[in-house]
């Protein structure tokens, strides 16, 4: 059992990224805050991957399930991208 | 009825399997996330193609408005895993009132949905709107994507609701065994009643065929378990929900 306070730290960290995500946005770092934004989301979207839905305590068939939709998603958007930059 | 042949009864209605439940769950859950990845990828490549126009509608959208659904959702995942939380310590007062408060932040968060969407929609800023047809070919896309995006992820936040409005009672019963004996048919059947006395079935008409027993057991963790995998994948398409709102968020409304 995961104790309750690790639920309220990580919801702490989640409000503070959120903060984070908002002042790096007004910070004008011109194409880097595209990057900037989507790693913080990223970083916030694995806290509650793991946390939220306990993925880091599951057993390792759900981990590699995640693992092959994200490489499925991985895959369409490569191949997609591959189009639009050598049309 | 022997006790081993009640144990029979029994165990045949107890058969779960929560890790089969939860795969089930996760497999519905990646059906989500390419549905949304799909709608992701038509907003990157259109973005690739009118940087501009994005950026300049990105302006505006109302980013404390924004801001403050996203303190909201995150708030509500927290107040659902300490639900599962208080569920899996046998606390099912605190579990339903957890439950109970998701459902009012996830209706917060669709009020002041509710209100930005009115804004943009007074001011003409909508698909098929006259106002909108002035703008650049890059803004229309832009706030296409933007009501069919947060539009599903309404739609999803609302339908975590009503999913929650049937997990309730779900997370607030006891663990209940349900088991039904046959009786003969027409024979007398005693009953002990609560008070001590005993009922009887005095004519024919009056017995009965089955009749069924529910045994109410306070601390039976076998039992809890199969309410407890409902109440945790209830939770599951929450978080994945928030999930999906913490990618919308920044690349709605902070790629000003």
């Amino acid at each position: 059992m995961t104790a309750l306070g690790t639920y309220v730290k990580v919801w702490l960290a989640l409000i503070a990224l959120t903060g984070l995500t908002v002042t790096a946005a007004g910070l004008h770092l011109g194409s880097l805050s595209v990057l900037a934004a989507i790693l913080i989301a990223s970083v916030k979207s694995s806290l509650v991957l793991s946390f939220f839905m306990n993925l880091r305590s599951e057993e390792r068939v759900f981990k590699v399930m995640l693992g092959v939709a994200m490489a499925t998603m991985a895959v369409i958007m490569l191949l997609t991208f591959v189009d639009v930059w050598y049309r | 009825m022997s006790d081993a042949a009640l144990g029979a009864v029994a165990r045949e209605h107890e058969h779960h399997d929560a890790t089969g439940a939860k795969i089930g769950m996760w497999l519905f859950l990646f059906t989500e996330f390419l549905l949304f990845g799909g709608l992701f990828l038509l907003y990157a490549v259109y973005r690739t193609k009118f940087p501009a126009d994005f950026h300049f509608a990105a302006t505006t959208l109302d980013v404390r408005l924004g801001t403050v659904n996203t303190a909201i959702l995150l708030t509500s995942s927290l107040t659902m895993v300490l639900s599962v939380a208080a569920h899996e310590r046998d606390n099912r007062k605190l579990s339903t009132a957890f439950l109970a408060l998701t459902m009012l932040l996830g209706l917060a968060f669709l009020v002041n949905k509710y209100f930005e969407w009115s804004t943009k929609i007074d001011h003409g800023l909508f698909p098929g709107a006259a106002e909108l047809a002035t703008h650049a070919p890059g803004e229309k896309l832009f706030y296409g994507l933007y009501y069919a995006m947060t539009g599903l992820h309404g739609l999803h936040v609302l339908i975590g609701i009503a999913v929650m409005a049937f997990v309730l009672p779900v997370a607030a019963r006891r663990p209940r065994r349900r088991v039904r004996l046959g009786t003969q048919s027409a024979s007398r059947l005693a009953l002990t009643a609560e008070a001590g006395g005993e009922l009887w079935a005095e004519t024919p008409e009056d017995a009965v065929d089955e009749i069924e027993v529910s045994f109410l057991y306070e601390h039976n963790e076998e039992l809890a378990k199969r309410d407890r995998i409902v109440v945790e994948n209830t939770g599951l398409y929450w978080h994945l929900v928030d999930i999906v709102w913490i990618f919308l968020f920044p690349l709605f409304y902070l790629i000003t």
